[in-house]
């Protein structure tokens, strides 16, 4: 049913594409994306050249995308910047729509908690999710999890307040009054008949959470406030490609036109989800 | 602060003078009533107050951030409102793939794209830089417009998508067969009647909008080389200025509430049912 809509087709597809790069890029005519070498420093792409391996052995290699100034392989750095991308988008999606769930049933689903929960949201929702990332950032070191931390944070309430408005709306369906009638647990409610209702649209949400937090990675790596520039991320290739951007401008496109076509294709999949799953919303917007 | 060599005298004497002997409650009680009265402490890094540093980083941001709304809304409301007339049609089915597009294209992927295009290869715009309005106005305008056009792309996406949407569900109203059975011209009746109240849902929009204009402008300005107030946040990041970056944290919290704010009261303009 979901594989029809032609949105889910062609953004699964390259997702899918995307995670097989990413779990496959040691045998892409990859090498380690850490390796550099002062012969092949600033090379066009395409461009045949010589890389040493770690052993000290030197190998032949086509910098398919050129090279950096260190002499470090555009290629290699980008196939495994998709890693990185990928993990960060699903995991932050995947933590905030957990925190969200929790939160948005108890304020939904048990009165007096819907008061100060909110509050708190609203507050978290007043400032920007781009400089919460860099404030969570700035108090903590940068590494893989604070950075998925960071970005999670920030989208914590967009969930919430989606739960809490579904919440609101299953609570007062027959089955569930029949669920508090038998003496049903408050929890059993709330997690066995409450929670299933709420996937659909949850899961749609997950996906747009998940492109936005593939791109707030690149722009935190890019400002130089991510994750740590020995990483090979997109945002770092592209923050040390742009010193050189005049005269090398393929170390920031090649990078650059990964991370738009991922967040075009989960965003493309996402539309399709909320088009099959959820028609009511997609009359909304 | 101290350095490395720093004795335990020395440090405790600088813990004792910014006040982190006491305890966090205390320090928050003492941070907020200096808030309050326009005090945001001084900035580690450039020694000077947070709240001066502030204005003087303002102009900058507040130029990119108006020119940018502006140029967002003069072109996405007409683009949404024709998409909602031509419902399903080339036009409207163009405007969302470009809607989705925008939404995903990285901010400084295109920042670097429209450089490379307009002022490397084209030679139309300087690549870099920023001129005050005092300088002039043109080379002003010169070093802002592109900026802008950068900033407003997803800005542009965003709003067009709910004009559009609010537009199609007004056009489906009985008020808008009336307007045209009374042979109103198509235009009149697509502004002064559909537009005319689709105006609440567009004006939230632009509102919601400035979060991610916020977000644009900290790195659009470190693309451009702009001295304004993002390219002090990153800047007071990676120095760890922390006065600074809670500073400049608070005060963009503040204009975002402040607009939003603004533009719930202006709903009583966009449509007289509502009262406050």
């Amino acid at each position: 049913m979901l594989w029809r809509n032609w949105s889910v087709r062609i953004g699964g597809t390259a997702l899918l594409a995307l995670l097989l790069v990413a779990t496959l890029a040691p045998w892409l005519g990859t090498v380690d994306p850490t390796l550099f070498d002062a012969a092949s420093r600033d090379l066009r792409p395409g461009a045949a050249g010589e890389i040493m391996t770690l052993d000290g052995e030197m190998r032949k290699h086509t910098f398919l995308m050129g090279s950096d100034s260190f002499g470090r392989d555009i290629y290699s750095r980008v196939l495994y910047g998709t890693r990185v991308s990928l993990v960060v988008g699903i995991a932050a999606a995947a933590l905030s729509v957990a925190f969200g769930v929790v939160i948005g049933l108890c304020a939904g689903y048990i009165r007096w908690l819907d008061g100060p929960l909110m509050r708190v949201m609203d507050g978290i929702m007043a400032i920007p999710a781009i400089l919460i990332a860099i404030a969570v950032v700035a108090l903590w070191r940068a590494s893989l999890p604070t950075v998925i931390i960071a970005i999670a944070i920030p989208e914590i309430p967009r969930v919430t307040r989606l739960v809490r408005a579904l919440v609101l709306s299953i609570r007062e369906e027959p089955y569930v009054e029949a669920a508090v009638a038998l003496g049903t647990p408050t929890g059993k409610i709330m997690f066995g008949h409450i929670l299933p209702n709420t996937i659909a649209p949850l899961l749609v949400q997950g996906t747009y959470i998940c492109a936005f937090s593939i791109l707030l990675e690149a722009i935190l790596s890019f400002l130089g406030v991510g994750l740590p520039p020995d990483i090979p991320t997109w945002g770092n290739i592209m923050a040390e490609g742009r010193v050189q951007f005049v005269a090398y401008p393929h170390n920031v496109f090649f990078p650059g036109v990964f991370l738009a076509v991922t967040v075009l294709a989960v965003n493309i999949l996402g539309d399709g989800l909320r088009d099959t799953l959820d028609p009511k919303m997609a009359k909304r917007v | 602060m101290a350095g490395d060599a720093a004795t335990a005298e020395q440090i405790e004497r600088i813990r004792a003078g910014l006040g982190l002997d006491r305890p966090i409650v205390v320090q928050f009680g003492i941070w907020l009533g200096k808030v309050l009265s326009g005090d945001l402490g001084e900035s580690f890094y450039f020694r000077i107050k947070v709240a001066t540093l502030i204005g003087q980083r303002l102009e900058p941001t507040f130029a990119l951030a108006t020119l940018t709304i502006l140029i967002a809304i003069i072109i996405s409301i007409p683009l949404g409102v024709m998409a909602a007339w031509r419902f399903g049609g080339w036009f409207d089915r163009a405007l969302m793939g470009f809607s989705v597009l925008g939404f995903s294209i990285p901010v400084f992927v295109l920042a670097y794209l429209l450089i490379w295009l307009v002022s490397l290869k084209l030679g139309w715009l300087p690549v870099q830089g920023y001129r005050r309005l005092a300088d002039g106005f043109f080379p002003f305008l010169q070093h802002l417009i592109l900026p802008a056009i950068t900033l407003s792309v997803i800005y542009i996406a965003l709003i067009a998508r709910v004009t559009r949407a609010s537009v199609l569900e007004a056009l489906g109203e009985d008020y808008i067969r009336t307007a045209r059975a009374k042979g109103l011209p198509e235009l009149r009746v697509l502004v002064r009647h559909a537009l005319a109240n689709a105006a609440v849902p567009i004006a939230t929009v632009i509102g919601i909008g400035i979060a991610i204009l916020i977000g644009g402008v900290v790195v659009t300005e470190s693309v451009y080389a702009i001295p304004g107030l993002g390219r002090l946040t990153v800047d007071a990041v990676l120095a760890r200025d922390f006065p600074t970056i809670q500073g400049v944290i608070l005060f963009f919290s503040f204009i975002y509430v402040l607009v939003n704010l603004l533009i719930d009261l202006s709903y009583v303009f966009l449509d007289p049912r509502i009262r406050y």
